[in-house]
């Protein structure tokens, strides 16, 4: 058990349902990730000791802030946790320094407004120190509370959806701050968050909640291309999610053929599924690939397909494309190209096009039940 | 102008304030914060002063303190005293009756603030107690003063209660409410148009600071 690294196991039935067992290390970011009411913020609160799970084992920095076996639960006030919430909850009967200050109980008196200083240099708001909350932007009450955080000398900073409140183009520049925060501070950081983008942009691993358990933990572009399973595959908003049934397993050609709705499709070799076992499936978005009408390619073999566009969405330099490969049985696949090729390959609604499945990019889940296949 | 009866009213008013200022915060925070079974039911016991004619909630009191039995009999017992027609007992009464006016304001005050800038403060290190202190009576301040306010205005003219319970004793009881009754049953109709029109001052005085305080209340911190 590293020393500098918060474990976190939480279990209770009632009144909201947690199954929990994180750890996060000194320097890293941890995103907790989930639909509303998956039980993220509830988690986030349990470790800064605002809420009392029936059963928690919190070790932080190897100090027990909760351990349920042995009666011990450290009031909030009593653990040093850097809590930036989703409305920042600043002090509104307070100017910017003195917030900062409030939170500075570990240094001596006539040091405090020096260090709150520096805090608010380091969060680019020099000059605001006289301001009041509310007339600041929502970019700048964001960072009055980072500085608060840190003011604490927190041993895990902990973020509540902290740029929910923010404009796109703030949202952008906390972001780079928030990474660029990463380098100077050495603890954990855990970030609540339901922007799966803003995950995997941010986050070295996410934890994926449903209805308060963590179904999986990894780094956001494994989980996302190796989900467990076809709810977390969901979750992670995967739209290719099929059910199949698996017909051989080729150790020899390290291959495993499964048969989809009357075709039989090449994936990666994938041995814990037993042959005739029922699967589902799911491939990226990205690992679809489109033919080219003027230069096949050898990746054309490749679980090749025709479809028809039914959908076409342009945004951030891709084309997102909605192709119908079985009218009668309603089978889309959803894939995604940059616009240019788009453009040259002259991809429009009600076009026919040829598509492959990269067999790398099939991906076996155990099976159960899909309430629809796109 | 009776000065006696009007110096024993703001005497009352002020003694009042003194016990209800902590009674007020500690219930009205309490109630604002805490879920229990019960509360609506402690919550209408509160505020039923507010409803209940003055003179029923006077002889409840009157029999309540009354050296015959209960409460009463027990203060008489233990430490020979009483609580009617004494200024003691006027005191306990003006508590009992003002406790929604002091209460609720204080309640809704305590409400207001959102849960997350109390829990942002104890994530800073404050304990409870500072919390209170640096966080909670700044921002509910309008609210307790207009409690205050509310309360001493109440107190300054009750007439049912007080005389129900302390009766009509010069400079032990006789507060300026019934002080203007007794003028006017005296036909002393200067004095008692003096002393209600100085009570009549003194109220819109006080509902227009409230008011004033609240419309602060809404305003930004700037």
């Amino acid at each position: 058990m590293s020393d500098s690294a918060i474990h976190i196991t939480l279990q209770q039935q009632q009144a909201i349902p947690l199954s929990v067992q994180l750890e996060c290390q000194a320097g890293e970011l941890l995103a907790l990730v989930g639909p509303s009411g998956s039980g993220k913020t509830t988690i986030l609160r349990a470790i800064a000791g605002l809420y009392k799970p029936k059963n928690g084992h919190i070790v932080c920095q190897g100090e027990s802030w909760q351990n349920t076996a042995q009666q011990i639960f450290l009031p909030a006030h009593r653990r040093h946790v850097g809590l930036v919430f989703q409305h920042y909850a600043l002090f509104p009967h307070m100017t910017v320094l003195n917030n900062i200050q409030q939170a500075l109980t570990d240094f001596p008196k006539q040091g405090r407004r020096s260090q709150a200083l520096e805090l608010l240099k380091k969060v680019h708001l020099e000059g605001l120190e006289l301001r009041f909350p509310k007339t600041l932007s929502g970019g700048q009450q964001q960072r009055v509370a980072v500085a608060r955080a840190l003011a604490r000398s927190p041993k895990v900073l902990l973020l509540d959806e902290p740029f929910s409140a923010v404009d796109q183009v703030t949202r952008r520049k906390l972001y780079r701050e928030l990474l660029d925060l990463r380098k100077k501070h050495a603890m954990p950081m855990i970030l609540v968050t339901h922007d799966l983008e803003e995950s995997t942009l941010l986050a070295d691993r996410i934890a994926l909640l449903h209805k308060g358990e963590v179904l999986q933990t990894g780094t956001p572009e494994f989980v996302s291309a190796h989900p467990k399973t076809a709810t977390v595959a969901r979750l992670m908003d995967q739209q290719n999610l099929f059910s199949a049934q698996v017909i051989k397993q080729d150790t020899l050609a390290q291959k495993t053929l499964i048969r989809w709705r009357g075709r039989v499709l090449e994936a990666i070799y994938q041995p814990r599924f037993q042959l005739n076992e029922r699967v589902c499936w799911m491939i990226q978005s990205a690992n679809v690939l489109l033919h080219r009408r003027e230069r096949p390619s050898n990746g054309d073999k490749e679980n090749p397909l025709q479809g028809r566009i039914i959908e076409y969405m342009e945004s951030s330099g891709l084309a997102n494309l909605l192709v119908e490969i079985d009218p009668e049985l309603k089978i889309n696949i959803a894939m995604n190209v940059p616009i240019h090729v788009a453009k040259r390959n002259r991809l429009g609604l009600s076009e026919n096009i040829g598509i492959s499945l990269l067999s790398a990019g099939i991906h076996l889940m155990p099976y159960q039940p899909l309430r629809r296949e796109v | 102008m009776d000065w006696q009866a009007l110096a024993l009213s703001v005497k009352l008013s002020l003694v009042t304030l003194l016990f209800l200022l902590p009674i007020g915060i500690l219930f009205g925070r309490w109630l604002a914060y805490r879920q229990f079974l019960g509360k609506s039911l402690l919550q209408t016991i509160l505020a039923l002063p507010l409803v209940l004619p003055p003179t029923v909630l006077g002889y409840y009191l009157l029999v309540m303190f009354s050296p015959n039995q209960g409460l009463g009999l027990w203060l008489s017992n233990t430490f020979g005293t009483t609580l009617v027609f004494n200024f003691e007992g006027l005191v306990l009464a003006s508590i009992i009756f003002n406790l929604p006016f002091a209460i609720q304001p204080m309640q809704r005050a305590f409400a207001a603030i959102p849960r997350e800038i109390r829990e942002a403060a104890a994530c800073c290190g404050m304990p409870p107690a500072q919390v209170l202190w640096k966080i909670e009576l700044p921002l509910a301040w309008q609210g307790i003063v207009s409690a205050m306010v509310m309360s001493f205005a109440h107190t300054l003219g009750e007439f049912g209660i007080v005389l129900m319970v302390g009766g009509n004793i010069p400079n032990e009881t006789q507060t300026i409410a019934i002080s203007i009754y007794d003028k006017v049953q005296a036909f002393d109709d200067h004095s008692a148009s003096v002393m209600a029109l100085s009570l009549l001052l003194f109220s819109m005085l006080t509902i227009s600071f409230t008011y004033w305080l609240s419309e602060r209340g809404n305003q930004p911190h700037v």
